[in-house]
């Protein structure tokens, strides 16, 4: 399965995506640059955490304007799986492709901490592996991942199943303090109605080996390959 | 007034981006609990926002007006969290806000 991460200015966790899918998952993958206008040769892409554009006017409000991101919303709109981390989750709201948008931080600090999240939904290609009810461990690191959208929004994505990830504590409870950030529904991570297009806002690729804290964020990249290989060997 | 070879004008847009009413602005919050730490205890709401200053070519004001509610709704303001409003006047030479000054 043939991988892509792109690369914005100001992007900072490309690298790290680069090396949990080639380390961590062992499938190739390769950078994209941001003025590529042609990603059809990926199965799956990433868009990664960082400061795009130096988070100018809004975090994600300047990437989504990237040659790349036609192309991106081509491939999303083909059903290719994207997953978007923090930086790249604010860019996916930002272009639609996502709902909702990514708010300052309640308590407006920068927060970098490791949090828990438990699987809401496994109806997404970046969750089909899993089972809802699984409690992952992941960094995160931003200072704008209060996620929002208006309460229909809300009403409709919990009605879905869109909510994917959701703040909770070790024990897989939803708390006041488990939340870093005070997201509506203490909701860390969303999908699009088909599935293919998620977003979130912590780290899976800086936890895809127990020698960086913990290895749960492969089980994302896992499943998106799992996807993969059962689609393929169902059209066999 | 400032008016172009082809007719146009320049304009003064101002324009003014805050969140929703409605949408929690812990950067409100923190800067109305500083004014009360100041002594100002008559003020009892916040919100922060941004100040946007562009300069612009357009035939008349009307044109003008579209091209900025344009602007507003694509890329200066985020419809989902904020809300816009803005003034657009005639530019009088002296208002020239240019990103590299």
């Amino acid at each position: 399965m043939q991988f892509g991460v792109i690369t914005f200015p100001g992007s900072n966790g490309d690298h790290d995506a680069l090396s949990a899918i080639e380390l961590g998952l062992r499938q190739p993958v390769e950078p994209v640059w941001y003025r590529e206008t042609n990603v059809s040769r990926f199965d799956a892409l990433v868009i990664p955490g960082g400061f795009s554009y130096g988070d100018y006017l809004r975090a994600g409000a300047i990437a989504r304007f990237a040659p790349v991101m036609e192309a991106v919303a081509r491939f999303a709109a083909e059903g290719g799986p994207i997953l978007g981390i923090c930086n790249g989750f604010q860019i996916l709201t930002e272009a639609g492709l996502l709902p909702g948008a990514l708010l300052r931080n309640k308590g407006l600090s920068f927060v970098s901490d490791w949090v828990h999240v438990r699987v809401e939904s496994n109806r997404t290609r970046w969750t089909a592996g899993l089972t809802p009810g699984d409690v992952l461990r992941m960094p995160i690191a931003h200072g704008e991942g209060r996620y929002y959208a208006d309460s229909e929004t809300l009403e409709r994505l919990e009605a879905n199943g869109q909510v994917v990830f959701r703040y909770v504590d070790a024990a897989g409870n939803v708390t006041p303090e488990a939340d870093p950030n005070g997201s509506a529904n203490a909701i860390a991570g969303i999908a699009n109605e088909q599935g293919n297009v998620v977003g979130l806002m912590p780290h899976p690729e800086r936890a895809y080996d127990a020698l960086l804290g913990s290895d749960d964020g492969l089980k994302i990249l896992s499943a998106v390959l799992q996807a993969g290989i059962d689609a393929a060997t169902a059209r066999v | 007034m400032t008016t172009q070879a082809d007719g146009a004008k320049r304009w003064l847009a101002q324009v003014y981006v805050s969140l929703k009413p409605g949408v929690n602005d812990p950067q409100g919050l923190a800067v109305r609990d500083g004014l009360h730490m100041l002594g100002y205890a008559e003020v009892d709401g916040v919100r922060v926002g941004k100040y946007l200053t562009l300069t612009l070519n357009a035939p008349d004001k009307a044109t003008a007006e579209a091209r900025v509610t344009a602007m507003c709704e694509q890329l200066l303001a985020n419809p989902v969290m904020e809300r816009y409003e803005f003034q657009v006047s005639e530019a009088d030479g002296k208002a020239q806000p240019r990103g590299e000054e």
